[in-house]
């Protein structure tokens, strides 16, 4: 079977400066991937790269059998990408929110019910603006969102952020309940106890290249990120 | 495609509708725009009213601007424009729904300010229909030109002022015709403003189709 993501030697530039500078990664179907590194490492960039949002100008990369150099968007409406923004609409309820982002995906209200039911997000909420939400809410709507596009590969950027304690544990049996059920997960994450206990591999990025990559307790005890 | 659409301009609208930005400040700015005609040409009221028609375009021309501006807004906030291009919605369907739910709000201002003129200018209303098929291409034209522009403007850092250096020359055509035509029907010779009318399709036509084509590239630019 391919793999559901498979980089050589990507480069992916913003403006002129190389935010990933041949980047090789191989992720199987199935696997939950934690990408660690530093700051300005590329972790952001290489997630909305694989999502199909900023282009691979040199090198090879193909996500769930699509070459992304070439059809992206046939990528993008099987990819959930959470990232820094929540992607809500202020003016929209909870709900009202959940429901176009479902059925602009072609799911079912149903669904999109379903994933905030899923993530906690009670009832009573339903009906109130986004932006009348804490962060911690809105967070928990934007991953439900994620979620109610039952995504083949899931992008998590910083899933963690602005969740309490529940909410990272629904996340995390979320991110669990998705690769069980087939699905590849790459999330970036700084809280490495939670995270490396989450992933099957940990990836290491320092300097917009991948410099390390290994099972989750060999990389817990032995890594070093070196800054280029 | 139309599916979509109908989900993108019913979103619109519903944001629209809570955030009264259109009924609180796009329509109170177009009538402003017919009050200050009148103060300036009351002194000639024959004026205003032979001018009526061409007043009452300009004032919808530039309630255009910030119409198209807002629709805009919408998808910058919290990342929301990235959210459309991973959605799996055809671009297409998201240009006509953008610019149906901008036509709906123009067209309600429309009836808002056609009562101004009449209030305002003593424009009697004639040519009913004339009227009515004028504003409905002249809508689909402003609609549809103004909403491919504002998202190619969309990734311009001076977008805000650049929009409309961009969009007001383009939108001329329609003035002049939309204006033709409705001075034909308040004048009681509909015949003359049919012709008008044509050209409005056309330039509805053109831009609708070509906004259909070209949304997904200058989207995915934006």
């Amino acid at each position: 079977m391919a793999p559901a993501v498979r980089l050589r030697a990507a480069v992916c530039l913003l403006g002129t400066y190389p935010a990933l500078a041949g980047v090789d990664l191989s992720v199987e179907e199935g696997e939950v991937v934690l990408l660690r590194g530093p700051n300005g490492a590329g972790k952001t960039t290489l997630l909305r790269v694989l999502a199909g949002l900023l282009p691979v100008v040199d090198g090879e990369c193909e996500v769930l059998g699509h070459d992304l150099r070439r059809d992206p968007r046939s990528v993008r409406s099987q990819v959930g990408l959470l990232g820094h923004a929540t992607f809500l609409y202020d003016e929209l309820t909870v709900a009202e929110n959940a429901r176009f982002w479902a059925r602009a995906a072609k799911r079912t209200s149903a669904d999109a019910h379903a994933a905030l039911d899923r993530l906690g997000v009670e009832p009573r909420l339903h009906g109130v603006p986004v932006a009348r939400l804490s962060a911690g809410q809105r967070r928990r709507v934007a991953i439900a969102v994620v979620a109610a596009r039952q995504p083949r590969l899931w992008l998590l950027d910083e899933p963690h952020a602005g969740l309490d304690a529940s909410g990272r544990d629904l996340l995390d049996g979320l991110v669990r309940d998705a690769a069980a059920a087939g699905g590849t997960v790459l999330f970036a994450s700084h809280e490495l106890d939670r995270s490396t206990a989450l992933a099957d591999r940990v990836v290491t990025l320092a300097g917009g290249v991948v410099r390390h990559g290994g099972a989750a307790p060999a990389a817990r005890a032995t890594e070093v990120v070196h800054a280029p | 495609m139309l599916r979509d659409a109908v989900l993108v301009a019913g979103k619109d609208l519903r944001i629209e509708g809570r955030s009264r930005i259109a009924t609180n400040q796009v329509a109170p700015f177009a009538v402003l725009i017919l009050v200050l005609f009148a103060f300036a040409l009351d002194a000639d009221r024959g004026l205003l009213t032979r001018a009526a028609a061409g007043l009452f375009w300009v004032a919808v021309l530039f309630s255009t601007v910030l119409a198209v501006q807002r629709s805009q807004a919408l998808e910058s906030s919290d990342g929301a424009r990235q959210a459309l291009r991973l959605s799996g919605l055809d671009p297409a369907g998201i240009f006509l729904g953008k610019a149906a739910a901008v036509a709906v709000q123009l067209l309600a201002l429309q009836v808002l300010l056609g009562i101004g003129v009449v209030v305002l200018y003593g424009a009697g209303p004639s040519g009913a229909l004339l009227l009515v098929v004028t504003a409905l291409a002249a809508t689909a034209g402003l609609a549809a030109a103004g909403s491919l522009y504002a998202v190619l403007a969309a990734g311009l850092r001076a977008r805000e002022t650049l929009l409309p250096l961009l969009l007001l020359p383009v939108l001329a055509p329609v003035l002049i015709g939309a204006t033709r035509a409705f001075e034909a029907a308040l004048e009681g010779a509909p015949g003359m403003g049919w012709d008008w009318v044509r050209l409005l399709g056309v330039f509805a036509v053109v831009y609708v189709a070509f906004g259909t084509l070209a949304y997904g590239s200058l989207l995915e630019d934006a």
